[in-house]
């Protein structure tokens, strides 16, 4: 049997995970920090203390403090001014904790993503496989630069590490 | 074979501890800050945007590595006040990062020495007793392996590629191997972080650096330097005289103006 006080928990981390789903990345409005995977944990802690735990997605990624405040600013508005913010390194972000969801919408905006293993890209235009690889790098620290080989489209690809 | 598997009980001082991860963090603090500086500069956007984020990528390691040499020092300094406070005997990188971008071959040359490096390091620190530095190595190993993959592949294309590119490479390996040395031959805390069971053993690091850059040196049609001794210190401070310029530049805003925000 679940008790009174393990039951209020759950529902006080369902409420906190539906206001973090309301933040959204800071370089790439469409997707959430949910969606992307920076959200690691929320847990309401033995003392009643609601943590939560949040991962950078590469180690200097400037966004990242600005997506910290934003998460806090979002917690502090919903009534959770008392939630302590974490950061958690272990386990190290990976591309394959963006979610179903977070993957559609990214594609929708015009970035793809790329697949682990041999699980190429898509041009997020014409959904051709025949790609050429640009740059290892791109505008963000998160992301590569290909081009469509059959649209001739330049696009920005998620990259996978 | 991870750093652990070395541990036999004995435990490190904080002291020592500071120092080992000091090293650990200026040498990725100099190597950022030195590609940083070429941002604006790079022969085409493409490398321009590459070596930015490689030096975003080293700065963010620093940061962590610098913040968790603050906690074990407990003195009250923080990650920015080890970066910015700190003069040139104090710094712990190795003298490799501090040279001079150059031409494109010599950052390439500097930046793979160092990636290949990187990559041994974190991998095996990733196993490290040490918690804490072990889930930095983890992600800092992801991070440094796609380095690697970018700058073995521009050693690769110079080292085969015009007559003009194979000479300026291989005038940079020569005149940057010589700090090789300083990367592979452990000293006293070497030893014993790997004896601690913190550090990987010296020797491992030197074999799979070895190996790894035999492959790409071959690849790229390049020879393996002749054997260097070093006379170069950055481990314990003593440093080649390009680091005061460097830190000159990147300490003046915090030094003229103390507690300054943006």
């Amino acid at each position: 049997m679940v008790s009174q006080a393990a039951a209020d928990a759950a529902t006080l981390e369902r409420r906190v995970w539906r206001t973090l789903e309301s933040v959204m990345d800071p370089e790439i409005p469409v997707v959430s920090v949910v969606e992307l995977g920076i959200v690691r944990q929320v847990r309401v802690g033995p003392d009643g203390r609601l943590r939560v735990g949040i991962t950078p997605t590469y180690s200097g990624c400037p966004a990242t403090e600005v997506i910290t405040q934003m998460i806090r600013a979002a917690l502090d508005q919903d009534g959770f001014a008392d939630a302590a913010l974490e950061t958690l390194l272990w386990p190290a972000w990976s591309s394959e904790w963006l979610s179903e969801s977070g993957r559609r919408k990214l594609e929708a905006f015009g970035i793809a993503v790329e697949g682990t293993g041999s699980q190429s890209p898509v041009c997020p235009r014409c959904a051709s496989r025949r790609l050429e690889r640009v740059s290892q790098y791109g505008s963000t620290p998160c992301k590569a630069h290909y081009r469509c080989l059959e649209c001739l489209e330049p696009f920005d690809v998620f990259k996978c590490l | 074979m991870s750093a652990a598997s070395e541990a036999v009980g004995i435990e490190a001082g904080p002291e020592e501890r500071f120092e080992y991860v000091l090293r650990l963090a200026d040498t990725s603090l100099i190597a950022g800050q030195r590609l940083a500086a070429l941002l604006g500069h790079g022969p085409a956007l493409e490398e321009d945007l590459a070596l930015g984020n490689i030096a975003l990528d080293l700065i963010g390691q620093a940061r962590l590595l610098l913040a968790l040499a603050a906690r074990i020092e407990a003195r009250g300094r923080d990650e920015d006040a080890l970066a910015f406070l700190r003069d040139a005997p104090e710094f712990r990188n190795v003298s490799l990062v501090e040279q001079p971008n150059g031409d494109f071959a010599q950052t390439i040359v500097r930046q793979c020495l160092l990636d290949a490096w990187q990559v041994e390091m974190y991998e095996s620190l990733a196993g490290s007793r040490d918690l804490q530095l072990a889930d930095i190595a983890e992600k800092a190993l992801k991070e440094c392996r796609y380095h690697w993959r970018f700058s073995a592949g521009w050693l690769v294309r110079l080292g085969d590629g015009t007559a003009e590119s194979q000479a300026r490479v291989r005038a940079a390996l020569a005149s940057l191997w010589r700090f090789t040395d300083e990367l592979l031959s452990p000293d006293a805390l070497d030893a014993r972080m790997a004896v601690c069971g913190i550090g990987p053993a010296p020797a491992l690091i030197r074999e799979r650096w070895q190996s790894r850059l035999r492959v790409t040196l071959a690849e790229a049609g390049l020879d393996w330097p002749a054997h260097q001794h070093y006379r170069w210190h950055g481990k314990r401070g003593e440093h080649t005289e390009h680091l005061g310029h460097l830190l000159a530049e990147m300490q003046f805003l915090p030094r003229a103006y103390p507690g300054a925000t943006w």
